[in-house]
């Protein structure tokens, strides 16, 4: 059914997975596509989205406050449905900052299998820097079926037992700032501290902060860059297993949609718990400075 | 020094505390859209004014007293359009408390914030912001009265 919605290509490892503003602009209103805006700002898709967009709210919608965790199967049915979205629909994710939500969300929606889901590249600032058309409208959603699946921790998502004994096994990749890294501090420039007792990152994890991935305008770079950066730079090489991670997993899933759609890693982990929890956690390592260390004895 | 909250606030608080979750977003984005431009003497000059660094988006701050000895304070914001959430906080700052004396400003309680029932609809991070932004300015007027 999925294919029945044209893929746009390019060179990238899974062309069908990103499209460009000219493509939303042509299908958003298709009949078996649901266009979805997740911003960090929660407030921005009220000041103005692509018509027809529906809001997905990071923080209120994919997070259950009570398990410290995802949804459950039962209520991704039931937010999908709500978003008019059924299980062969092409989800197509924007949003702010370079798309960083918009790929947490795409995520989330992929530990669901939800099969056809497409990040629009650029995102929210290109479709505005472009002059297309914003609209404070809502659009009224019809009501879809979504089945109740399970959702699958296993292959897009590493926990921190997982990360712990692959220390020096697997290749690592910290998406945060250089100084978030390096231990400097525990939270972003311009972001408030949120109570991260240890700075520094995972021994033998790499440092790509996660925008060297985006051009200025928020699109992604080309395949030929992105290779320079995590293949060769970054010495993930012809690996076939990778995991990233950030302070809460957001960054390291727009790092994720890299590896995995972009450049075709067969198996990419994001470690959503993160430095949050790696940073708090009794009795796990920690390298502090500019090196990526040692895997502990 | 009492805590007290100046009546404007006051009923700002009243009305989101009033409404149910989706609609105090909608007059949190009302806020955004109405929060007054620098005026043009600022314009440019940003760099000039405090930067709000616990804020998640850039946001400047300053402040401008009257001679007296308990001045009245007028606050200016700037925080660009992308922001709204941030700028509707400002908004809701702004029009509670400026043109207010700065003892007024002074007794507001530090959990303001946390009172226009928002704390489930926004993550902890963006409420601290608009702590950070009364701290600021609390700061601001504590610095004034003592130089």
């Amino acid at each position: 059914m999925s294919t029945q919605v044209p893929v746009e290509t390019s060179d990238y490892a899974h062309p069908e997975k990103l499209v460009s503003t000219e493509w939303v602009q042509e299908h958003k209103d298709d009949p078996n596509v649901v266009v979805l805006e997740s911003n960090e700002d929660t407030l921005l898709y009220s000041t103005g989205h692509i018509p027809g967009a529906v809001k997905i709210d990071w923080h209120t919608e994919l997070n259950d406050p009570v398990t410290r965790d995802f949804i459950d199967p039962e209520g991704f049915a039931k937010m999908a449905a709500s978003k008019g979205i059924s299980r062969d629909t092409t989800v197509v994710f924007y949003g702010d900052k370079s798309n960083w939500w918009a790929a947490y969300a795409l995520w989330v929606f992929t530990l669901y299998g939800h099969e056809d889901v497409r990040l629009m590249n650029g995102g929210r600032d290109k479709w505005i820097a472009e002059g297309r058309e914003i609209t404070r409208e809502t659009p009224s959603v019809k009501e879809a079926d979504y089945p109740v699946v399970q959702r699958d921790d296993q292959t897009e998502r590493a926990n921190k037992a997982q990360v712990l004994e692959n220390i020096g096994k697997l290749p690592l990749i910290d998406v945060r700032s250089v100084a978030e890294y390096t231990g400097e501090t525990t939270h972003m420039a311009g972001y408030p501290q949120e109570g991260t007792l240890r700075g520094g990152h995972v021994p033998t994890a790499e440092s790509v902060p996660w925008a060297t991935a985006a051009n200025e305008d928020g699109t992604f770079k080309s395949r030929e860059e992105l290779t320079k950066l995590y293949t060769d730079d970054a010495g993930l090489g012809t690996s076939d297993q990778v995991i990233a991670y950030c302070r809460i997993g957001e960054r390291s899933a727009h790092t994720w949609f890299v590896l995995k759609h972009l450049l075709g890693y067969e198996s990419v982990r994001n470690y959503d718990g993160s430095w949050t929890e790696w940073g708090n956690s009794v009795g796990v390592p920690i390298v502090v400075g500019a090196e990526p260390g040692q895997a502990p004895k | 020094m009492a805590v007290q909250t100046p009546p404007v606030l006051q009923e700002i608080i009243d009305d989101f505390q009033d409404m149910h979750e989706p609609d105090r977003l909608e007059l949190l984005l009302e806020f955004s859209d109405n929060l007054p431009e620098p005026p043009e003497r600022y314009a440019g000059h940003e760099e000039e004014m405090e930067q709000v660094v616990e804020c998640q988006t850039p946001l400047f701050l300053a402040l401008e007293y009257t001679d007296e000895q308990d001045p009245e304070v007028t606050i200016i914001v700037s925080a660009p359009p992308e922001a709204p959430t941030t700028r509707g906080f400002a908004g809701v700052l702004l029009e509670g408390l400026s043109g207010h004396n700065a003892s007024t400003i002074l007794s507001v309680p530090d959990d303001v914030p946390n009172q226009l029932g928002l704390t489930n609809a926004l993550t902890p991070l963006r409420l601290r912001g608009m702590s950070a932004l009364l701290g600021r300015i609390k700061r601001n007027i504590t610095e004034h009265l003592n130089a």
